[in-house]
């Protein structure tokens, strides 16, 4: 149960969004979240719900961070 | 990684050192924050005097094992599946593990996300559907997201048993033992903008101790220390960040509100730290139909909080490091855990299994 996954956006369906988390295509719940995002935008997930848009870098540095201690996206 | 050449930053820190003229003990809450900080192989870089301890902050770890021997007797009653993150299902309780009660039959299933336990309890309206619900401020919100789903749209098979912590009443719980001394923490830079840096005011208000905000890199990290240090050679000790983003005092709103909502705070239990007053959350009596502590009572005989030797009570105190656990390494290991921090992807033994 990782803390923080970043995941990008690939569709906005209401209060869902398609997002990819390291190619695997998911559901993130945005009912939590308190910014808007579109297609493109990066997200904080976490257990399945979005908490805060991220930027592209700080996606980047976490996706490192949890490759380099060898934890996938789905651990 | 650092260079080799003197980074202005540790420079700093040793200077700052220098100038407090005493050992200073730093600790880390938070499992993603452990992992970066054997990462960067920091430690080998700091004076000796200079120490970075590991605390309560895997929630699989804290997870004390009544709370397992719960969820092993919901497991074993009749038309009850079990949902739960994977970190769990392994963790060895007195009776066995969740995997081992799948293993004989019993319905228990890994999940992402409690939503994926409210899909479950949807597709099964004839089994009770139990989502194990464990984590920190970050993680309740979630569940709170899909209990009142379930309320919303009437999946009356769903329920939570709440073993969901908050992490301010662990650190006074730590400061007040004494047992370890604590200097300062270092907090997560991507929780605390959704936790807030409020969460962490009594450290600095009641404790005199300073909270820092950090990153996850090595020079984040070492801005952070440098941070710390400032404050306590000042002798001012406050709630600051050091990490490159907006962090406000409030964090996630929606996220908070949620969480009050569904939940009320209760006495908890925890592995290393035992009962903490008001560190728990429990479901409140508006949504009493989805709480599991009320449909399936607790085993009556008192649980031990480990088993088998295991001193994960002590890492998660900072009172050891795991290489001084006479399991670690050769009895226990990733792939033979003996206690949860092994367990746990989060969890100290895990990390200093991998990066020592
Ligand atoms: S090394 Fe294993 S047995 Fe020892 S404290 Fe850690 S988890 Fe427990």
């Amino acid at each position: 149960m990782c803390l923080a996954i970043p995941a990008r956006v690939l569709e906005v369906n209401g209060n869902d969004a398609v997002i990819t988390v390291q190619g695997v295509q998911r559901t993130a719940n945005l009912m939590l979240l308190e910014d808007t995002v579109q297609p493109g935008d990066y997200i904080l997930l976490h257990a399945g719900f979005a908490l805060r848009k991220w930027t592209a870098a700080e996606a980047q540095e976490q996706e490192q961070l949890l490759a380099e201690v060898g934890l996938g996206p789905r651990d | 990684m650092l260079g080799t050449t003197m980074n202005p930053t540790l420079q700093e820190i040793l200077d700052l050192m220098a100038r407090i003229g005493r050992p200073v003990q730093l600790m880390e809450v938070c499992g993603t924050h452990t992992m970066a900080i054997f990462r960067t192989g920091l430690r080998a870089l700091l004076p000796e005097s200079l120490r970075l301890l590991s605390g309560p902050g895997c929630p699989v770890c804290v997870t004390h094992d009544r709370f397992l021997e719960h969820a092993l007797a919901i497991a074993a009653a009749p038309g009850t599946l079990i949902t739960t993150f994977g970190d769990m299902l392994r963790v060895p309780g007195r009776s066995g593990s969740l995997e081992t009660a799948r293993a004989n039959g019993a319905n228990v299933q890994v999940v992402y996300s409690p939503l994926d336990a409210l899909a479950t309890a949807r597709q099964h309206p004839e089994l009770r559907v139990v989502f194990l619900g464990i984590g920190f401020e970050t993680t309740a919100p979630a569940t709170a997201g899909a209990l009142l789903e379930a309320a919303r749209t009437g999946v009356t098979n769903f329920m939570v048993l709440s073993a969901h912590k908050t992490i301010p009443n662990a650190l006074a719980a730590l400061l007040n033992s004494g047992e370890v001394k604590i200097d300062g923490f270092l907090m997560p830079g991507h929780v605390s903008v959704i936790t807030g840096t409020h969460i962490y005011d009594v450290v600095a208000s009641d404790f005199q101790r300073p909270a820092v905000v950090t990153g996850f890199e090595a020079e984040e990290i070492l801005a952070g220390i440098a941070l710390t240090l400032r404050m306590i050679a000042a002798g001012h000790p406050e709630v600051g960040n050091a990490y490159g983003h907006t962090v406000t005092a409030e964090g996630n709103r929606k996220a908070r509100e949620l969480l009050r909502e569904v939940f009320e705070p209760c006495d908890d239990v925890w592995r290393g730290l035992g009962l903490i007053p008001g560190s728990g959350l429990q479901i409140r009596p508006a949504f009493a139909a989805h709480d599991a502590a009320r449909a399936f009572p607790a085993p009556d005989a008192p649980v031990p909080e480990t088993s088998r030797g295991c001193r994960c009570g002590d890492v998660l105190r900072g009172v050891i490091t795991p290489p001084q656990c006479p399991l670690f390494r050769n009895v226990c290991t990733p792939w033979s855990p003996q206690g949860a921090c092994m367990v746990s992807s989060e969890g100290t033994c895990a990390a200093y299994f991998r990066f020592s």
